[in-house]
């Protein structure tokens, strides 16, 4: 059985490796991200004495890239292109399936917590839009039909 | 013995399948005990027949494309691994007519060689660059960058030579050399097929910055929805500094060059070089005023290049075949070739890396083959969120800086974005200050304000109320955004909405609801 380790010990661990390092505080909160899924609210003052920040200036960072997000995600995060190369292929009707498919709206969670729906503005595949990304998986010229396969096999994955 | 087959693993590729059929292909060869090595190379750009796959054969490199994992067994029975007929066999790769006609600098070896492989990276004329700059002082490598002619391919199009003399002049200990990969224009995807395809170009693009202006650490800052240019990047710094080509002994000069990729966190303004500076610092990315110049106080306060990746990738180029060389290409004062990205609703989209100078109709219906879904191209939008619709009428215009500034457009990082008689312009304009309310950095009042405003006018007159009184007020608010910005993004965010006032008219009079 995986040991959990409380939220704040990944954090002061993440700090600790990273704090000697020129201008850290974005590689520490990725590495916070990509430990934890999220940045909890617990983690803005742990780093933000790791690095003699103020909390302000922290919790400022995190609210401003739009990537970091500060609750969990559901198990798969599915993310639709909503810029002008996609929507000159049907981006936007797409979106409207993806909500109605998954039952949500854009940076909402399922209830059974297995989808998370975020927009996203340009995956860099602009010659074969529309594009969509599940878990860093980019998904080409992508129909409603090829959009639910992709649930379905987010449904049936752990 | 082994036949090789090259098989894309760029993102793009991946995203149609290339993934799955690297994976057929390897499987039919067991079961039919054929000797087959699997290559996984960036993209040729051809988007519209990827996966593209190719075989090696004595006639050259053989190309079958669109490849589906379903069709690799009918591949392996018409004996593709010779070149066989296929329904989908164009022949020598190189002269597929798509192909044929590039002028391929910067984009020389992409889709071409193994994108991590020091080795076939110097076999295709890597490090020649490299080596030539090591033999020459750092004025005059900064006077060949000059002479080349080379802008700016992030956008701005500020002659790269100037930026570089200004580092160099600098007296500090400290220097740094910054790549702006954070390409986040909708419609351009030329920095993510570099990094994937020939990351080793911008590498060494990076170390002769750095050898020419005496510094010696680079970063990339590459955007967050890049996973797959991430992992290539970081293979690559790995080989090349195993190659002895980074770190403490540049290709044994004596000279050090160290080089990190940091990642951003999804902010479209951190592709603004002064805020690219404070979020590589760790800070939010919020706009710094200028002056000081990057090039005099830049990162960490210390005297910094900043250049985007098609820029740094094309220095290679420049010292191994010399400024003239390149400078003979192109048009007035846009020299050189531009890797321009055809998106959108195109039937051929992808990479064409061609000398400045080929009309917009050209690329749109000689490469482009017209709309994907058939219908007319009603409109084109050439660099980015923040660049000009153009109407059909001038598409006659050249692809190059002057011109399209000529007729109140601008080329950017060289994206067109494709639309059929079906776009509602006034949607689009409604979307152009959507998109500038979430990403504007909120440092200046016109841009964080000013967008959300326009949303909200824009959405009045999409609804039919008091139309003519709401585009004057969208004209005037628009005037403001464009006068009363510190940056870039309030302060060219209006013109898309403008060019769609000026040239669509018919979509912001009052509709029947």
């Amino acid at each position: 059985m995986q040991t959990l380790v409380p939220e704040t010990d990944v954090v002061k661990r993440i700090v600790a490796e990273r704090r000697g390092r020129p201008g850290p505080l974005l590689e520490i909160l990725h590495a916070i991200q990509g430990e934890l899924g999220y940045i909890p609210g617990g983690a803005v003052p742990v780093v933000a004495q790791g690095l003699n920040l103020s909390r302000a200036e922290v919790h400022g960072v995190v609210t401003f890239y739009h990537y970091f997000r500060r609750s969990r995600p559901g198990t798969h995060t599915v993310q639709i292109c909503r810029a002008e190369s996609c929507q000159s292929m049907g981006a936007e009707a797409l979106a409207e399936h993806a909500r109605a498919r998954l039952g949500i709206d854009f940076h909402e969670t399922t209830a059974n917590g297995r989808f998370s729906l975020e927009p996203i503005y340009c995956l860099g595949n602009c010659a074969c839009s529309p594009a969509v990304m599940i878990d860093g998986q980019l998904h080409g010229r992508v129909t409603p039909e090829r959009f639910d396969a992709l649930i379905a096999a987010g449904e049936k994955a752990k | 013995m082994t036949t090789i087959v090259y098989v894309p693993g760029d993102a793009g590729a991946l995203s149609l399948g290339a993934g799955e059929v690297a994976a057929a292909i390897l499987a039919e060869a067991k079961r039919r005990g054929a000797d087959v090595t699997v290559v996984r190379n960036g993209s040729r750009g051809a988007y519209w027949l990827e996966p593209l796959v190719e075989v090696v054969t004595a006639a050259g490199r053989v190309a079958y494309g669109p490849v589906s994992a379903a069709d690799v067994p009918a591949l392996f029975a018409a004996d593709f691994l010779r070149g066989g007929v296929h329904p989908k066999a164009h022949g020598v790769t190189d002269s597929i007519p798509w192909l044929q006609g590039q002028q391929r600098l910067t984009f020389e070896r992409v889709g071409v060689i193994d994108p991590t492989s020091v080795a076939d990276y110097v076999k295709h004329g890597g490090y020649r660059g490299l080596t030539r700059a090591l033999s020459m002082s750092g004025a005059d490598i900064v006077q060949a960058i000059t002479t080349s002619g080379l802008r700016g391919r992030g956008g701005a199009a500020f002659p790269t030579g100037i930026k570089w003399k200004t580092v160099l002049d600098q007296r500090t200990a400290q220097k740094y050399v910054t790549c702006n990969a954070d390409e986040g224009d909708s419609g351009t995807f030329a920095d993510r097929m570099l990094m994937e395809g020939d990351p080793l170009s911008l590498i060494e693009g990076m170390t002769i910055a750095g050898i020419a202006v005496g510094a010696t650490q680079g970063y990339i800052y590459l955007r967050v929805e890049y996973p797959h240019a991430l992992r290539t990047l970081q293979a690559a710094i790995a080989a090349a500094t195993q190659a002895g080509y980074l770190g403490a002994d540049v290709a044994g000069s004596g000279k050090r060059f160290d080089l990190e990729v940091r990642v951003g966190a999804g902010a479209y303004i951190c592709g603004e070089e002064t805020s690219m500076l404070e979020s590589l610092e760790g800070k939010r990315g919020e706009i710094r005023v200028r002056p000081p110049l990057p090039a005099i106080k830049g990162l960490f306060g210390q005297p910094t290049i900043v250049n985007n990746v098609i820029t740094l990738g094309s220095v290679p180029w420049i010292l191994d075949h010399g400024a003239d060389a390149y400078a003979n290409f192109g048009t007035g004062k846009s020299r050189g070739t531009l890797p321009i990205q055809l998106a959108g609703n195109i039937r051929r989209g992808g990479l064409i890396e061609r000398a400045f100078g080929l009309t917009l109709r050209e690329l749109l219906y000689d490469y482009g083959g017209g709309t994907a879904t058939g219908k007319p191209i009603r409109t084109v939008q050439v660099g980015g969120p923040l660049g000009a619709y153009i109407p059909a009428s001038q598409f006659d215009t050249a692809v190059d800086y002057e011109a399209l500034s000529g007729i109140g457009a601008l080329l950017g990082h060289g994206g067109i974005v494709v639309f059929d008689d079906s776009v509602d312009m006034a949607r689009m304009a409604r979307y152009a200050m959507e998109f500038c309310a979430i990403e504007s950095c909120g440092k200046c009042t016109p841009c964080r304000i000013g967008s959300t405003r326009g949303v909200e006018v824009i959405e009045r007159i999409i609804q039919g109320i008091d139309a003519e009184r709401n585009v004057q007020l969208l004209e005037e608010l628009c005037d403001l955004m464009v006068q009363g910005s510190l940056c870039g993004l309030g302060g060219m965010a209006p013109f898309p909405v403008q060019s769609a006032l000026k040239y669509f008219r018919e979509d912001f009079r009052a509709r029947p609801r």
